[in-house]
């Protein structure tokens, strides 16, 4: 809406462009504006935190990026999709080649192993057996979870789980990696170790990431940048002074 | 997704919860046995019922005669009617042809005649027919005493129980049946009758014998087909007393003294028919008056009369009769098919109810997949399959189950039976394709059960569900 981006597309390929990006729904007689018009712009390579107070909607504006969720108006385009165009299908397919998510809970399935939870993406792309195989264990190396790659996620503890949770998200080699409060369960010896991954993903190959928190030291130790909502409306986006000066 | 996968993963959730799943799959398997018992009951009793009929001959015979012998019957203006034309002797190169039809085993011309059989010194007049050498597996001939001929020409004779009594001055009583045909054996096996028979000789330029029944037909003057009658004996040496009558479906004109086919025609013994037919005869090839025709098997029997029509010929056959049998069983195997269905549809709403409850169970499962980038055809298909997979192992149990039942309730059955001193038999069959069958069908009411809440789960919003604790 008012709100311009801070930081021009002039300095690199666009990833994600949002334009008065709204997400409104009914509970009973009142209207939700969960999104509000929120327009922004993140840049390929970017490390991106969404920072605000529950219930202002930056977990919304992930959804809404990730594909997960349609915006009721305004568009949001990644990746020179307009995710708004999509049918059902395409944006299914968009979740699994283009984007991986992270999530606080893990959201891993309980009854499958690490390296089936892993593998599964790749099911859905019909990846062929013997190739996944070698995808998950590969992933799994690079999380340091090898050699637990038979257990269950029930066996693990928070921060192994959500480094298998990484992986997963990585398998299918995505632009894009969206998180959402992925350090909230964990604590914060193990949610540093989780954040060096996700910056070493982003450093290393360059993934964007937009990470969605409530923690502002969080972000402001690893984001390259900050974005504030409140009640669905952006209202303040600005470069983070990183301590090592990556910004 | 690909189906290797799909069925994996829709075996790994059943595994999860084992339970349910296995109580569902108890009560598809329930429903296939219900439909599968009560089938093969059915198939069971209709094969019982056709094995008798096709071996007691009745219903794969068709009888031929010529077209203008059964019309006619000797007067002037049916012979000379437009349908004259098209009727065609009944003579040996037409019954050579008749066997070359496709589907018919052997056509054998019927030879039945009336004459007088000498036994003890005394006369007996009886009707006589042969019997190719293939009515020996007619079921009649289940509880012979001695043996069937011992060749096609043999001069021997098979007894009919009535006629053996008959020889052997016993009065058959009406309401004091069942003597014995052991019996009977005991003084008749291996003696000889001696037949006095007509025999037919073929004589050039000789007119044929006046006779009362043939002076006013027309055509017997006919020239260079004429033959005389000559008086002969033939001895015949007793080989077999039957019980039951191979030609029941005869009625009124059923022999009751049995001759070999061959030694039959070689004896030339003069036939009622003779007079009638012998005018219409092309060359000197023998003319029959009728010829009986065994198809391979009943259901080949109307193809084969159409053939038969087609050639002149004039048919009979108890087909109709076997029709409204065969309408009976169909009727019969569609009742059974629907109380079978019945349990089978009551098995299908637990597999609806087992979906149903799995999709809130694994809300949360389902709002990852499609984080994850599951479409909604993968979350669809993934639910399918689980209800394919409990309808095939369903099925397949089931089969194994109701196979089970059909063979306790056959084998009551013929305890019972056999209590009642009634001949066992086997009133239950499970074919290939009711295995088939059974188990396609519990897969496909499966799929079908499991169209709603595989529908339901595809259309889970992945925000909510992934909100679902």
């Amino acid at each position: 809406m008012t709100t311009a981006p801070v930081v021009s597309a002039a300095n690199g390929t666009v990833a994600i462009r949002s334009e008065n990006l709204c997400r409104h729904y009914r509970m009973g007689e009142t209207l939700i504006r969960a999104v509000d018009g929120v327009s922004l712009e993140v840049r390929a390579g970017e490390f991106v935190a969404l920072l605000g107070s529950s219930g202002s909607g930056k977990s919304s504006v992930l959804n809404l990026i990730a594909g997960l969720d349609r915006p009721t108006s305004g568009s949001v385009v990644v990746q020179d999709r307009d995710l708004a165009k999509l049918s059902r299908e395409e944006l299914a397919k968009y979740r699994l080649h283009v984007v991986g998510m992270v999530f606080q809970s893990f959201n891993l399935i309980a009854s499958m192993t690490l390296a089936e939870n892993v593998e599964l993406p790749l099911r859905f792309a019909e990846v062929d057996r013997s190739k996944r195989d070698d995808q998950a264990r590969e992933a799994l190396e690079r999380v340091g979870l090898r050699e637990r790659m038979h257990h269950r996620p029930s066996e693990l503890s928070g921060g192994e789980q959500q480094r298998a949770a990484l992986a997963r998200a990585l398998i299918n080699r995505p632009k894009l990696l969206l998180a959402d409060e992925p350090t909230g369960n964990l604590d914060s010896h193990t949610g540093t170790e989780i954040m060096d991954m996700v910056r070493e993903f982003n450093q290393k190959l360059g993934m964007t990431v937009v990470m969605v928190t409530h923690e502002r030291a969080l972000a402001e130790r690893y984001a390259q940048r900050m974005i504030f909502l409140a009640d669905g409306k952006l209202i303040d986006d600005h470069l983070n002074n990183l301590p090592g000066g990556q910004s | 997704m690909k189906i290797p996968d799909l069925a994996e993963l829709a075996l790994r959730n059943l595994r999860e919860s084992m339970l349910r799943n296995s109580l569902t799959t108890i009560g598809i398997s329930v429903g296939v046995a219900s439909l599968v018992a009560m089938l093969s009951l059915g198939i069971g009793l209709q094969q019982l019922a056709s094995r008798r009929l096709v071996k007691s001959g009745l219903f794969d015979t068709v009888v031929v005669t010529s077209r203008r012998d059964l019309r006619g019957m000797g007067r002037e203006e049916e012979r000379s009617g437009p349908i004259a034309g098209e009727s065609r002797v009944l003579d040996e190169p037409a019954r050579q042809e008749i066997e070359r039809l496709p589907n018919v085993i052997e056509a054998y011309p019927d030879i039945r005649f009336i004459t007088e059989l000498r036994y003890d010194d005394k006369p007996h007049l009886t009707m006589i027919s042969a019997l190719p050498d293939s009515a020996k597996s007619n079921d009649a001939f289940d509880g012979m005493q001695g043996s069937f001929f011992s060749a096609d020409t043999a001069p021997e004779v098979i007894l009919q129980k009535t006629f053996a009594e008959e020889l052997l001055g016993k009065t058959p009583s009406r309401g004091l049946d069942e003597t014995k045909v052991a019996d009977l054996a005991g003084p008749l096996l291996g003696k000889e009758l001696t037949m006095r028979y007509a025999q037919r000789a073929p004589s050039v330029a000789q007119p044929a014998p006046p006779r009362a029944d043939a002076a006013n037909s027309a055509d017997s003057s006919l020239a260079g087909a004429a033959y005389s009658v000559l008086s002969r004996e033939q001895k015949l040496k007793i080989v077999g007393i039957a019980d039951l009558d191979p030609e029941s479906m005869r009625g009124p004109t059923r022999a009751r003294v049995f001759l070999p086919l061959k030694l039959a025609e070689e004896l030339h013994v003069m036939q009622p028919g003779d007079l009638r037919e012998i005018s219409r005869a092309a060359s000197d090839q023998p003319v029959y008056s009728s010829v009986s025709v065994r198809v391979k098997n009943p259901t080949q029997v109307q193809g084969t009369e159409d053939a038969l029509k087609k050639m002149g010929f004039t048919t009979f056959s108890l087909l109709d009769a076997s029709q409204s049998l065969r309408t009976f069983f169909r009727v019969l195997d569609l009742f059974l098919l629907i109380f079978g269905s019945l349990a089978l549809a009551v098995a299908s709403i637990g597999i609806v109810n087992t979906l149903v409850m799995a999709i809130l169970e694994r809300r949360r499962e389902i709002g990852i997949m499609k984080a994850i980038g599951a479409s909604d055809g993968d979350v669809k298909k993934l639910f399918f399959a689980e209800a394919g997979a409990m309808g095939i192992l369903g099925g397949i149990a089931g089969v194994v189950l109701g196979w089970g039942i059909g063979r306790i309730i056959n084998l009551g059955t013929n305890f019972y039976l056999r209590r009642e001193s009634l001949p066992p038999d086997n009133f239950w069959a499970v074919p290939w394709w009711l295995v088939a069958l059974a188990i396609g069908f519990s897969f496909l009411v499966s799929l079908i059960s499991g169209l709603y809440p595989a529908g339901r789960a595809a259309k889970l919003d992945p925000v909510q569900a992934l909100r679902y604790e």
